[in-house]
């Protein structure tokens, strides 16, 4: 039976390679079935399950937070996305990013704080140490 | 014999950073090589994404997709990678001072920059100064999520689709090679058109929705890689830098212990000698 070979990438690296008989993927428009020279297709996935039928073993799952499914004539190309993306969580996301610089400029934060002590105590340090230095020479 | 014990206490001090130092730089070389790893593991991704943009504004070149659009430019952006912890020789310090060049080039045409920080060492480099900081987030770690990126890559790209900034530079730390780490800004947004000229395969695709809202998620995500591959290869830099300045401590280390043992010896020689002579000028007195 003829098989088409399968890639499933996320931006963090590469999570499958094999070939395959029938491959079934969440579709934007709905689940689909991707068999050896199905036509070029590209869509956007759906959170859910990626199922790949390899040639005389058991099936294997992955599931996709989303993504964008490409279909060449000898290749098909999964590019999962490695975060879960939502339209309201990116928009969390990027509060939290914008709360953070503010908190940091206000001088809240209190890792920067600890950072900055941290850098006075060695320069606190290094003085004491030249002051001791000198009063041994005199 | 009680001679230049502070000397061997400062030996012995010396000796102990020098372990500190020899441990950090064995740490950031082993970092490194996994790092690599991730750098080559996040390739077929962006290559694959890359044709894929290709294929689409092939299909549809009057596309008016916000992210392709040049615009004339009346504020700027910058996406800032940055590493979480110093002690990595000049590194950041190199890409600080190439991209407050690139500031203040665009101050003189009288055009403000807004930034978005990723890292510590940049949040409190530019806190301290009269830059306009949109967003950060900081604590990425050795290892970084494309999920932790997601955030403050949205602040940008929105603020881009919006028209508050008409273009968007990613600045971080090209890793070279061991030894060399160059500071590089690049252009992010608007992305570069893939020439179609380069795509050898030549049949098109079909297209479910529809190619125009397929490409506005596809360049998302390809936005959203190469700030991750930024990120990834600044770590790199960070390791490759911190392997650099550590073997410089632990040989600096080295040379400090071969003076003072030095000193000590003479110290010690001195002494034996002063003694011997005391004693020849005792037994020739009686």
């Amino acid at each position: 039976m003829a098989t088409i070979h399968v890639e499933i990438v996320s931006a963090e690296g590469a999570i499958y390679a094999g070939e395959a008989e029938m491959l079934f993927a969440p579709g934007v428009l709905g689940e689909i079935g991707i068999a050896p020279r199905h036509a070029p297709l590209l869509t956007y996935l759906k959170p859910g399950e990626v199922r790949v039928q390899p040639p005389g073993e058991e099936e294997r799952f992955f599931f996709v937070t989303g993504g964008v499914l490409e279909v060449q004539p000898r290749l098909v190309t999964v590019l999962a996305d490695s975060a879960a993306r939502a339209e309201d969580l990116d928009e969390a996301a990027a509060l939290a990013a914008r709360e953070r610089a503010r908190e940091a400029l206000e001088g809240g934060s209190g890792e920067i704080d600890l950072e900055q002590a941290q850098r006075e105590l060695v320069e606190a340090e290094a003085r004491y140490r030249a002051a001791e230095k000198l009063k041994g020479r005199r | 014999m009680a001679v230049g014990k502070e000397i061997r206490t400062k030996i012995n001090s010396v000796k102990n950073t020098q372990k500190i130092t020899r441990a950090m730089e064995m740490v950031a070389a082993s970092k490194l090589r996994k790092t690599q790893d991730r750098m080559n593991a996040a390739k077929p991704y962006a290559e694959s994404i890359r044709r894929v943009i290709g294929h689409l504004s092939q299909a549809g070149p009057d596309f008016h997709n916000a992210y392709l659009e040049t615009r004339e430019i009346r504020r700027v952006g910058y996406l800032v990678v940055t590493t979480d912890r110093g002690l990595c020789g000049s590194l950041n310090v190199n890409l600080f001072r190439a991209l407050l060049n690139d500031i203040s080039r665009w101050r003189e045409q009288g055009i403000e920059a807004d930034l978005c920080i990723l890292g510590a060492k940049g949040l409190a480099f530019f806190r301290r100064l009269n830059t306009n900081i949109v967003s950060a987030a900081t604590h990425l770690g050795d290892v970084p999520k494309v999920a932790d990126l997601v955030g403050p890559i949205a602040t940008m790209t929105g603020a881009y689709r919006e028209g508050k900034i008409d273009r968007l530079f990613l600045a971080y730390n090209d890793f070279v090679n061991t030894m060399t780490q160059r500071p590089t800004i690049s252009t992010l947004v608007p992305v570069e058109p893939v020439d179609a000229e380069d795509l050898q395969d030549h049949w098109d695709y079909i297209y479910e929705p529809d190619a125009a809202e397929l490409l506005h998620n596809v360049l998302e995500r390809y936005l959203e890689a190469q700030v991750y591959r930024g990120a990834v290869e600044n770590v790199a830099c960070e390791m490759a830098s911190k392997m650099v300045a550590m073997k410089a401590a632990t040989d600096n280390a080295g040379k400090f212990i071969d003076q003072l043992q030095l000193a000590y010896n003479k110290a010690r020689q001195a002494a034996i000698t002063q003694e011997i002579s005391e004693i020849v000028g005792g037994a020739a007195a009686v």
